[in-house]
């Protein structure tokens, strides 16, 4: 039979396994990707602490985010729990951390029927959890919102974001010191998954933040944040490159790969700037002996941050340090970039890719 | 894939091209005798392949002359292309022998992050980093074995066994890893498979090994014939008295292996073991074996081909980031690729088969 149904089958087999790792890629994508990264604020001794710290009325916060299947993720539940442990008027109820929409869904509906005192959420999808987050606001519970933000502004009381831009400015600018005048420095940046918007932010904050000082990125290349990926970006830019004065790298996970193809190479003419912050590309800048001279970072204490404002809100305080009344509606976290002098306020709260 | 999809594969490609003497077009272009020669050849048979690696090596060549032709480019993407390299060649016994392994990228990640636990990490500090190695080929094998038993004895389409693997391999990956990517501190490691022999790095060193090896197994044992009888007609080849089950169990181990060692040379480029590692393999791994020209239904295979499909993707992203091109670029153009190639492919093939 058939040199007709042959092809069909295998057009069959191959569109199904194509669909089907499309499937999973997306899945990993989704775990993988998000920005990775570090962590800083809290924890120093910098961070918050006056009369809003004494004891107040006992509070009960809800907490809820995604499977922590990568380094920055497992540090954003790990730290949120360390910072509701300092205060002894906050009972944190933890949901167990999940990448099904409807399962981090019915983790909200519970904390509503629970009548708890607020919900710190970190969504899946900002999208997907905006309806019961609305639903929890309008039942009087006040929302958190972290990291990746909900569709509708009524959805949380107060929003503590990232900077996938800023990021992409602090490495720009500190390249941009480095180098110093030399008009013709080749800059080459390692980005992440291109297509997600977080990359493209990064990738255009680094762009504006070099134009600023006469640069441009000489070559792009993108990796997938995974180890591998990067270790092949790498490996094929540095052949593409024969002379390079400074590289950004997106994501310190891919970073581990990055650094190998380099010492594979054997080059040393330029310095690699990171991403996200984790805690061994930390170490490396404090050895002080690697090409890795900073990193910009990404907190991976913003959960930290939320259960902090939960408290307030939830007690009817305000931030001490702002004349306002009442809490912020909306905290976007600055990009800090760590080198050698500045490291050791920062590796308390690395995460561990 | 369904069970009674076997005496279909059997029957068609091979047999229907050798059929009938009946005059057409193409039997009076095939007389010419250049094309006779050059068709008759390996390289004939490949033909579509050099062709298409040719062009991509001239469109390198012309858009960055220097950075391209160069011994450490050309060392750099053999070593790029030297994983998926052996675990495509592994791929090319199964799909040959009528089966496929959609899990071959999870078992890398397993073995890797098995052969970088802490627990196999110390014990090789103890005593030789080879206990890594041999982790990582033990896993391979021993999920090849899982697979191959399910396919032959538990009489599970490989496609659904495989793909059930690829579920549960990287799963148990993670679990192991705790999703964390490992490092390897194991100096002698990294000093033995991270070297060069006489500018040749090592993994480029076993890739060629594997390749050889590989080619031989297929065209010039029993075991390969076999392998052909299998994948051609797994009824003839059971009546003719080869165990069949005995075989399939065989080729899945076999491509098992071959991420084993896959996964130790990815250990080695990275320095690290982790549950990410091999992501989507199973489909560059696929599209390597398939353009190359072995049969997607079994009982043609050619392990040169594979290889240069291999070659041409691992070249194409270079040539792409020579001239700083995206990634959305370069998936537009694998793709292309893909389907010159098989045409080409399908024109050469048919003027050669015939006697």
């Amino acid at each position: 039979m058939s040199d007709r149904t042959l092809p069909l089958r295998r057009r069959l087999l191959m569109s199904t396994a194509a669909m089907l790792t499309i499937g999973v890629v997306a899945a990993g994508c989704t775990s993988n990707t998000p920005e990775a990264v570090n962590d800083e604020t809290s924890g120093n001794q910098n961070a918050a602490s006056g009369s809003n710290d004494e004891t107040g009325e006992t509070v009960t916060i809800g907490f809820s985010a995604p499977a922590a299947d990568h380094g920055w993720m497992a540090q954003i539940t790990a730290a949120a729990k360390a910072e509701a442990e300092k205060f002894e008027d906050v009972e944190l109820v933890v949901a167990e951390g999940t990448n099904d929409v409807s399962v981090q869904i019915s983790q909200v509906e519970t904390f509503i029927n629970d009548q708890v005192d607020a919900i710190v959420l970190l969504p899946f999808d900002g999208a997907a959890l905006t309806p019961v987050a609305l639903k929890a606001m309008e039942s009087g519970i006040p929302v958190i919102n972290v990291d990746r933000e909900f569709e509708s502004p009524f959805a949380a009381r107060a929003t503590v974001l990232g900077d996938n831009y800023g990021m992409g400015v602090s490495a720009g600018t500190y390249i941009c010191e480095q180098i110093g005048d030399n008009k013709d420095a080749v800059v080459a940046e390692i980005a992440g998954i291109d297509s997600l918007p977080l990359t493209q932010d990064r990738s255009q904050g680094f762009a504006d933040a070099l134009s600023d000082c006469g640069l441009d990125v000489d070559n792009r290349v993108a990796a997938e944040f995974t180890v591998e990926s990067g270790e092949r970006a790498a490996s094929n830019l540095l052949q593409a490159a024969p002379q390079i004065d400074a590289i950004w790298n997106h994501d310190d996970d891919q970073g581990v790969g990055v650094m190998a193809a380099i010492e594979n190479s054997g080059r040393d003419e330029f310095f690699v700037v990171g991403g996200a912050g984790s805690r061994n590309v930390m170490e490396a800048i404090q050895s002080g002996d690697s090409l890795i001279q900073a990193t910009v970072v990404y907190p991976a204490t913003q959960g930290a941050d939320g259960i902090r404002l939960a408290r307030l809100v939830a007690q009817d305080k305000a931030l001490t340090d702002l004349v306002e009344v009442e809490v912020p509606r909306k905290i976007v976290l600055y990009a800090p970039v760590v080198t050698e002098e500045n490291v050791e306020q920062f590796l308390p709260t690395a995460f561990q890719s | 894939m369904n069970s009674n999809s076997t005496p279909a594969q059997v029957s068609d490609p091979v047999g229907s091209k050798e059929t009938p003497p009946q005059t057409s077009p193409e039997d009076n272009r095939r007389d010419h005798w250049a094309l006779r020669l050059l068709t008759a050849s390996s390289a004939g048979r490949n033909l579509g392949l050099v062709l298409a690696f040719g062009l991509l090596c001239l469109v390198g060549y012309a858009t960055a002359p220097e950075r391209f032709i160069d011994v450490d480019n050309f060392m750099t993407i053999l070593r790029l292309a030297s994983v998926i390299g052996v675990v495509s060649i592994g791929m090319t016994f199964v799909i040959t022998g009528g089966g496929i392994d959609l899990s071959v990228g999870a078992i890398l990640a397993l073995s890797s992050v098995w052969a970088t636990t802490l627990a196999t990490q110390t014990l090789a500090d103890d005593t030789h980093w080879i206990v890594m190695v041999s982790t990582a080929l033990l896993v391979g094998a021993g999920c090849g074995l899982v697979n191959g038993l399910l396919v032959a004895y538990g009489k599970v389409v490989p496609f659904i066994a495989t793909l059930a693997m690829l579920a549960s391999a990287r799963g148990l990956a993670e679990i192991l890893s705790d999703r964390r990517t490992q490092i390897i501190t194991a100096q002698g490691f990294a000093d033995f498979f991270r070297a060069d022999v006489v500018g040749v790095p090592v993994l480029v060193i076993m890739f060629a090994l594997v390749a050889i090896a590989g080619w031989v197994l297929l065209n010039r044992t029993t075991f390969g014939r076999r392998t052909f009888a299998v994948g051609g007609n797994i009824e003839a080849a059971r009546l003719a008295g080869i165990n069949v089950h005995r075989h399939t169990v065989m080729l899945y181990v076999l491509v098992g292996v071959c991420c084993g060692i896959a996964a130790i040379m990815l250990m080695a480029r990275t320095t690290t073991g982790s549950s990410t590692h091999g992501t989507l393999y199973e489909l560059d791994a696929i599209a390597a074996v398939v353009i190359g020209g072995t049969l997607l239904s079994g009982g043609r295979g050619t392990i040169g081909g594979t290889v240069l499909g291999v070659l041409i993707f691992t070249t194409l992203s270079n040539v792409f980031t020579m001239n700083n091109l995206s990634i959305s670029a370069q998936a537009v153009a694998k793709g292309v690729i893909i389907v010159i190639a098989v045409l080409l492919q399908q024109r050469f093939a048919n003027r050669s088969s015939s006697p």
